[in-house]
């Protein structure tokens, strides 16, 4: 059975036998507004290079997502790193945020992400309302 | 909507007005691996200066570090800018060596050229934030647009509110289809060319001097 943690402010990982199984990490909202955009890149890489799937319940924004593909690019090492697969629901076409929303700072970022090893992870269908995934062990 | 969209394109314009100056545009080439971005950066460089920017080939990540053509001058319709050509690796999120074993490479080979890829890719990721003034995104028009890093690097680029020509790359191979491409990003006009064979090139080089000047 995969292994879930909800992330809630407790810094401790639940250790498991994850032999077993795929591990996956729930971030909340919550537990992501109060870190900088280095220490949520962090957070995701470390769990991803454990192995573990990473599903953010809000997302990055685009700034970070950049940084994130940078620092993955530095961090991929052959035969132990390849770097990450992630998804995101694509962006409605319906539902682009307008000139005011943005210049009154109202613009969302959130879109559930799921960020796992490239070598573990496979996405086998996306639409802007469904992500289909086949997830492996290593 | 469409009102705060027409307001938001003439603030655009008008900004970009105040920021134009004599200086060349850093024009960023940016895409998947494969779209074809140096065939295009090659096409480009030699219809208008006689030079090419860099060798193109089947392979992924042939490009593997940004390349720079300056001073690329593109005259349409009474419209003309002078432009930095910035050929750009095939931008991705994972990178395994094993892959180009495929190609017939030796290991040694395979693994330095996964390196410098990777290397490519982190910088460009870093011009892509700091040092272009606009972006050409090129897409092969027989792929699916609908991925992840289109659909990242899209949003990365309209985030920095720079201005973005897509362009629909391949349209002579028979499995194109540009409206895919179009369906993708509805907020962007998509141009239909083959960089290889040199087709549309006119209307390119017309959105070139049109979004960019």
């Amino acid at each position: 059975m995969p292994e879930v943690t909800s992330g809630d402010g407790d810094d401790s990982t639940p250790e498991g036998d994850v032999d077993d199984g795929v591990r996956v990490d729930m971030i909340s909202g919550a537990r992501m507004e109060g870190l900088t955009s280095m220490e949520k890149i962090r957070l995701i890489l470390d769990g991803v290079r454990e192995g573990n799937i990473v599903i953010l319940e809000e997302g990055l924004s685009p700034d970070e997502e950049s940084k994130l593909i940078e620092v993955t690019m530095t961090e991929i090492s052959p035969d132990e790193f390849s770097g990450i697969e992630i998804e995101t629901y694509p962006k409605s076409s319906t539902k682009e945020p307008g000139l005011f929303e943005r210049l009154l700072g109202n613009e969302t970022t959130q879109k559930l992400t799921v960020i796992g090893p490239a070598n573990q992870i496979e996405t086998l269908h996306k639409d802007e309302n469904l992500i289909s995934a086949l997830v492996s062990r290593k | 909507m469409g009102l705060l969209t027409s307001l938001k394109d003439s603030i655009t314009r008008v900004t970009d007005g105040l920021f134009a100056s004599g200086e060349p545009k850093r024009i960023g080439i940016y895409g998947p691996p494969n779209a074809g971005k140096t065939t295009l950066a090659n096409r480009i460089a030699r219809d208008w200066t006689g030079d090419a920017v860099g060798p193109e080939s089947h392979i992924p990540h042939e490009t593997r570090r940004a390349r720079r053509k300056e001073g690329v001058t593109i005259e349409r319709d009474g419209k003309e800018v002078t432009i930095d050509i910035v050929d750009t690796p095939g931008v991705t999120t994972k990178v395994d060596y094993e892959e180009f074993l495929e190609h017939d490479m030796e290991k040694e080979d395979a693994v330095r050229r996964s390196r410098e890829a990777t290397e490519g890719v982190a910088e460009a990721m870093h011009w892509l934030r700091e040092d272009v003034d606009g972006v050409i995104y090129v897409l092969d028009s027989t792929e699916d647009p609908f991925t992840q890093v289109n659909t990242m690097l899209i949003g990365i680029i309209e985030s920095q509110e720079l201005p973005v020509l897509i362009l629909a790359n391949k349209i002579d191979k028979e499995e194109s289809d540009i409206q895919r491409i179009a369906n993708a990003f509805p907020q962007h006009e998509t141009i239909p060319l083959s960089a290889l064979e040199g087709q549309n090139m006119d209307e390119v080089y017309a959105k070139i001097a049109e979004y960019f000047a």
